[in-house]
């Protein structure tokens, strides 16, 4: 291509060319990847240069589960201590959806005026993104039986999570309870090692994968011979609070954020955000964190509460079987309609195995009211066997959640339910009721 | 060795009897979905009337006596190495129980390893314990996606596959059946799973026994008639097990 190489000699061209295709596409109604693949085509130092630049350097955020709250967390707690804070809000969360995004934010002469990046990233996209960009902290989530659609394994994943953190410069932030995660730090030489961490007493509503089916009393699966010190250790969750215990003192803070997992995650956004931070010049002011920290809404879909006539309407989005168990621990049933809406789109992963390494039994005594989604009739036998009563059973989601909605007036509500089955939910909601949004 | 199940009690008034069941390692070999194939077994048990007895068998274990039917899932790589060595440990007597009738299902990793040998990519040999007439070959595809199979035996069998190994039968075992979508074994024969004796080998998860109830109640069966003589059916619900079926046959591979 005579013309790429020509404009590949003129780096200076990249930026506003990059940025002209964004407009354009966007005039178009375009996808958001395509402008960063034009910028990454004529001129690939591009988001190195701009990104590894920046006073505080990059942070990737990456695992199975959780990235996209996480990372929202870590924004606006960075934010709270004054930063200016560059992230792919778009969620277009691999290599030229960053590139794309950074387009957006550069001015002409492709300076980003930011003093970090903290980017979510796909954990095999991640892997050519620290390629190129590496960066100097990096917070590794969790492996969870989640994607081996695409991935194949889960020790596979946990190789990828591996790679991140080799090809991070400063510090590594690590899940001391995820024993895949953990076992990175054994691997590492250079790097400033952090880990997050669980209360003894909060550890048995985390299962990890190796112990979902292992018999009471059978030995742990082999983690680190012993626990290390965390930097953050979640030690109780309230109602609507949580108690942290970092720097040797324990602080309790209101939590907006639902769900065990998710403020599990706020224990990892709190060491990242507390390790870029205290690489600076001035260390984190921890009243202004936690002021932050309580504040932090769910990301989009991610243990959403609606409100719909007049009763609450909870939405647990459930991509695996550690997901939907903690979703059932943290969401108990008493009292509630429950309704669980399971997809097997590409984005929910075709394979309905994994409703079968979770466990119904907390629903026997309500029952489940309606099933619906492609694979409603996999997920109707699968609560057969766990001799769970079954309402309804309808395929189709638009109509089976008006009937759960007709069916369980007056009465605050949940739906359980894959990532595709959420975006037809949410769009059947705003048509049929008003829908508002409460947190 | 540890139990779970409701009712372990061998002797029961209402009870035509006890179905000893045994999940081969289920702490290093469990993956997609391998406890619904244990759940299924349990409970369907239960409902033909049957008193059913749950026992994990993991490394180190003693090995159960008295065994009416063996169930062993797939694994990662790590966990096929953590139990190599104990299963040849097992294999004299894994393989006495397969040749004296003993109803065995193994699915994906363990179906590779009751075969001859595991040649990976890199030309090693992971030995088998020999008790089917198979071998598998490491490759750089990974097969993955929904499967129908065509079986003599057991109708139309359907599952979801997700392997790079890949398996040919020798002459002394038969296929479970032809796939009519995906790929099965290997991607030259068109075959899926093998059939030997008593035993069920399968790639297929799904889980495979709560969509394949037939195959469920052929282990139960035959533990039943190898042990009391008779089997005497209950009436399992299996209406949203065919329903089940039905929309999983519609789905995309």
């Amino acid at each position: 291509m005579p013309l790429l190489g020509y404009i590949r000699t003129m780096l200076s061209f990249s930026v506003p060319l990059g940025k002209l295709v964004r407009r354009v596409s966007r005039l178009r109604g375009g996808g958001s990847a395509l402008p960063g693949l034009v910028v990454e085509k004529i001129d690939p130092g591009f988001m190195r240069r701009t990104l590894t630049t920046l006073p505080h350097g990059v942070a990737v955020v990456s695992g199975t589960n959780g990235k996209t709250t996480t990372t929202k967390m870590v924004v606006e707690l960075l934010e709270s201590q004054g930063l200016k804070v560059f992230t792919n809000r778009t969620g277009s969360n691999f290599t030229r959806g960053v590139a794309a995004a950074l387009l957006g934010e550069v001015d002409w002469r492709g300076r980003l005026d930011a003093d970090v990046a903290v980017l979510e990233l796909d954990e095999a996209h991640a892997v050519h993104f620290v390629n190129s960009v590496p960066p100097r902290y990096c917070l590794l989530l969790n492996v969870l039986r989640d994607q081996l659609d695409r991935f194949g394994e889960i020790d596979k994943t946990a190789q990828l999570l591996q790679h991140i953190a080799a090809k991070t410069t400063g510090t590594v932030v690590l899940n001391r309870e995820d024993p895949r995660v953990a076992r990175i730090a054994a691997t590492l030489t250079g790097q400033d090692v952090k880990y997050f961490g669980l209360d003894d007493s909060l550890l048995s509503t985390f299962p990890n994968d190796d112990d979902m089916r292992a018999a009471p009393g059978s030995p742990a699966p082999a983690g680190l011979p012993e626990k290390p010190a965390a930097d953050v250790v979640l030690r109780k969750v309230g109602a609507d609070t949580a108690e942290f215990e970092y720097d040797g003192g324990t602080v309790t803070t209101g939590m907006k954020l639902r769900g065990v997992y998710n403020i599990f995650n706020a224990a990892a956004a709190l060491t990242l955000a507390r390790s870029i931070c205290g690489s600076g010049a001035a260390t984190a002011n921890h009243d202004t964190l936690l002021e932050a920290l309580s504040h932090v809404a769910p990301a989009f879909g991610r243990g959403e509460s609606l409100t719909v006539d007049g009763q609450p309407l909870d939405l647990v989005l459930v991509k695996n079987p550690s997901g939907f168990r903690l979703g059932l621990k943290s969401f108990p049933a008493g009292g509630y309609a429950t309704m669980i809406a399971i997809n097997d789109n590409y984005a929910d992963g075709r394979d309905m195995s994994w409703l079968w390494d979770v466990e119904f039994d907390s629903l026997q005594e309500g029952g489940v009211d309606q099933l619906t989604g492609s694979r409603a009739y996999d997920m109707a036998l699968r609560l057969q066997y766990d001799d769970v009563r079954i309402g309804a059973v309808e395929t189709e989601i638009a109509s089976a959640l008006a009937a759960f909605i007709r069916e369980a007036q007056g009465k605050p509500k949940r739906i359980f339910c894959t990532y595709t089955a959420m975006l037809a939910i949410r769009r059947e909601l705003s048509k049929i009721t008003t829908v508002e949004v409460v947190s | 060795m540890s139990q779970s199940g409701a009712n372990p009690a061998r002797e029961s008034s209402a009870s035509k009897g006890t179905i000893r069941v045994v999940q081969l390692y289920p702490r290093d070999m469990n993956i997609y979905g391998d406890w619904g194939n244990a759940l299924v077994l349990q409970q369907r048990i239960k409902w033909h009337g049957y008193t059913p007895e749950l026992l994990e068998y993991n490394v180190g274990d003693p090995f159960p006596e008295d065994v009416d039917i063996i169930v062993g899932g797939g694994g990662q790589d790590s966990g096929q190495l953590i139990i190599q060595d104990d299963l040849q440990a097992r294999a004299g007597a894994l393989k006495d129980l397969a040749e004296d009738g003993a109803p065995m299902l193994v699915i994906c990793g363990l179906y590779q390893l009751f075969g001859k040998f595991f040649k990976t990519r890199t030309g090693a040999v992971i030995p088998g314990i020999g008790v089917l007439d198979v071998e598998t070959h490491g490759t750089d595809e990974r097969l993955i996606g929904n499967v129908k199979v065509t079986t003599p035996e057991f109708g139309e069998v359907l599952g979801y596959e997700n392997h790079s190994g890949q398996t040919t039968l020798g002459s002394s075992v038969r296929p479970l059946g032809t796939v009519a979508k995906g790929t099965g074994n290997n991607s030259s024969d068109g075959h899926e799973g093998a059939r030997y004796r008593n035993i069920v080998a399968s790639y297929l998860h799904g889980s495979l026994l709560p969509k394949n109830p037939a195959i469920a109640d052929f282990l139960i069966r035959t533990a039943a008639e190898r042990r009391f003589g008779t089997f005497v059916p209950g009436n399992p619900d299996d209406r949203y097990a065919q329903l089940a079926r039905e929309h999983a046959a519609r789905r995309p591979r």
